[in-house]
């Protein structure tokens, strides 16, 4: 099977009252691939999600799921996806196998409820009321409810958010083994470990528009090496024209006083460094040297931290 | 019927039995109010009349006088905490000595006019006076025609319209505000389908409603049901439906609980005066008439007093009936044009 486009975004601008919440957000999910939207929180992920499961009519642009647009057949359309929203709240008195059950009748065709609670690991918790469940069982819940219609496409909205370690490694196992049978997956996240381990492709968003698209390799190649070396300055001072003809220096940013260094190669780049701050007679201190990762990306391209939010 | 609609209704039907305070308010309550208002008006024997003799000369020939009739309860005060008395309603006439005998007391009041004509005819009596024709009295208490046997269909009229509105409409408002609609909606479940389970939650428990009030009454007053109880089941069912349809609509766009209690409020409280759940609607202008009858309590409750005390058939309610699922139809039909589901 060709590879064809599962969710396409073209233009969207989300506005409520005077507030833009999504500024003409453009982007495409392929067929099989996990795609992430990652971002701060208020970033516009939110919105973006409930428009294209057709929660939200957009006040402008187009938006087309599994090759549909939403006012057409929405409840064929609907049998074709799987949604876990952020937060989900269920009835307090209704058991984790009544909730799936339930969600099961909504769907044509579907799985057994039993082997979707299984699979996301609430088994135990199958007759508990769903007041009694931790935050991250609810999440869980609430994957069951999208899985359990056997979707083609899985939207998933802050699914870890919340989550210990341990449960978060089981979500993003779930998740992965749904994309290996051939499923398309599209989730949103504010960790960029997580889109980094997870996704095969990432938009980055910032202020209600994707500033970067790529798999999370393309995306940390983009800023010209895969090295970040951090130091700050113990005594002395240097500029930052000083330190940008170093050899191997691709990106030089300072922020309270730390210099991050951008770089290709760690044994080229640090010794031609340390000669320079010693010519200026600057001493550095608490020197680390990194791989760069989807933070370093955000940052380089807005300025600020994607946690400052 | 399709799945989705069983398992929401079925749902709704656990998570109701799941919660015994909502048990008790909604099923247990109303027929406690309905037997403890059966006990309050069941008016076997006329209560005697309230009068007080106020303390001056002559007061003990009108005290000595009264006491003598059973219809009258006598109390003897002075003037002040007499007329405090009947100012508060707890006596009904004050009787005022001297010459001549001052009768004072509202007229407007029905059971002081009764107190009027009792203390004088008992005063007149006492003094010589003659009756010149002989009666005798022939008191009826027949079972049907009692005040209980025309209080129990309004009871059962009232709980059915109270269920209704309160049952969906509060319960809507409620999913609404916590927002547990929202994943639901993403999914195909029909929004019909969600909107007719609560309607069917309704007919599920119909029985709970209506039979132990039924029970109670036969038990307590002994009230019967002179025609089918096949009949009274279907009357409740589309009484119930009626009433489902409505607390439907009002509970379309409500977004807060202070909003649907005043619409429910709204909706039942002009029906619970002008619907005679506790008196005729015969008392009511005559211009009103044809309002009141169009109401679906009045439809309900009429219907019900016709099978109950006249043992009447569905053919003979047929109008009471039809007019019943049309108010059911249609409030639905509005509510699924208008409501809100985000």
């Amino acid at each position: 099977m060709h590879s064809s486009v599962s969710v396409s975004v073209q233009g969207l601008v989300q506005r409520y009252g005077k507030v833009t919440a999504v500024d003409g957000l453009d982007l495409d999910v392929h067929e099989g691939e996990c795609f992430g939207l990652l971002g701060p929180n208020g970033a516009g992920k939110t919105t973006t999600i409930e428009v294209i499961v057709g929660l939200l009519s957009p006040s402008s642009g187009k938006v087309r799921v599994l090759g549909r647009p939403w006012g057409e057949d929405d409840a064929a359309l609907r049998s074709r996806i799987g949604v876990a929203l952020q937060e989900t709240r269920f009835a307090d008195r209704l058991t984790v196998r009544e909730v799936v059950a339930l969600f099961r009748s909504f769907y044509p065709k579907g799985r057994d409820p039993l082997a979707v609670v299984r699979e996301v690991g609430l088994e135990e918790k199958g007759a508990a009321w769903t007041s009694k469940l931790s935050g991250g069982q609810r999440q869980r819940l609430a994957l069951a409810c999208a899985l359990v219609g056997d979707p083609e496409l899985l939207v998933l909205d802050e699914p870890t958010t919340g989550l210990d370690p341990q449960a978060r490694l089981r979500m993003g196992e779930t998740i992965r083994s749904y994309r290996d049978r051939g499923r398309t997956v599209l989730l949103t996240t504010h960790y960029m470990e997580e889109a980094q381990r997870q996704c095969d492709r990432v938009a980055v968003i910032d202020r209600g528009k994707v500033i970067a698209l790529g798999s999370p390799t393309e995306l940390v190649r983009s800023l010209g090496g895969d090295l970040v070396v951090e130091f700050v300055l113990s005594e002395g001072e240097v500029s930052e024209s000083e330190l940008r003809g170093v050899a191997g220096v691709r990106g030089i940013r300072r922020s309270n006083g730390a210099f991050h260094i951008t770089a290709g190669e760690s044994h080229v780049t640090v010794p031609a460094l340390l000669d320079r701050l010693r010519e200026r007679g600057a001493a550095p201190a608490q020197m680390t040297i990194r791989h760069a990762t989807l933070e370093d990306v955000y940052v380089s391209l807005t300025g600020r931290n994607l946690r400052d939010e | 019927m399709n799945k989705a609609l069983v398992q929401l209704t079925v749902t709704r039907v656990r998570e109701i039995f799941r919660q015994p305070e909502a048990i008790f308010w909604t099923f247990l309550f109303p027929v406690l109010m309905s037997v403890v208002l059966g006990v309050a008006f069941r008016s076997e024997r006329p209560d005697p009349s309230a009068a007080v003799v106020v303390e001056g000369p002559g007061a003990d020939l009108l005290e000595t006088a009264l006491r003598g009739d059973a219809a009258v309860r006598v109390e003897r005060m002075d003037a002040e905490a007499a007329n405090a008395r009947l100012r508060a309603g707890r006596a009904a006439i004050l009787l005022i000595p001297g010459d001549p005998v001052t009768f004072r007391f509202d007229p407007t009041r029905p059971e002081s006019e009764v107190a009027r004509v009792r203390v004088n005819a008992a005063l007149q009596r006492a003094a010589g006076r003659i009756d010149p024709i002989v009666v005798r009295e022939e008191r009826v208490n027949e079972r049907g025609s009692r005040y209980i046997d025309f209080l129990v269909p309004g009871l059962l009229g009232m709980n059915l319209m109270g269920g209704g509105l309160w049952g969906i409409g509060w319960t809507i408002v409620e999913m609404r505000i916590r927002k547990l609609l929202k994943l639901q909606l993403t999914t195909p479940m029909r929004r019909r389908d969600f909107l007719l389970s609560h309607v069917l939650v309704r007919l599920v428990f119909i029985p709970l409603e209506v039979l132990p009030l039924l029970f109670l009454s036969f038990l307590l007053f002994d009230v019967r049901v002179a025609g089918s109880l096949g009949t009274v089941a279907i009357v409740s069912c589309l009484g119930a439906i009626s009433f489902a349809g409505l607390g439907t609509l009002i509970a379309s766009r409500a977004r807060t609980t202070g909003t649907i209690s005043g619409l429910i409020n709204l909706c039942s409280l002009p029906m619970f005066v002008l619907s005679g759940v506790f008196f005729s609607t015969a008392r009511f202008p005559e211009a009103l008439q044809p309002w009141i009858r169009a109401l679906p309590l009045t439809a309900l409750i009429d219907a019900l007093r016709s099978v109950m005390g006249e043992g009447a058939t569905i053919a003979a309610i047929g109008p009471q009936l039809i007019l019943l699922a049309l108010w059911g139809v249609a409030s639905f039909a509005v509510a699924l044009r208008v409501f809100r589901w985000s």
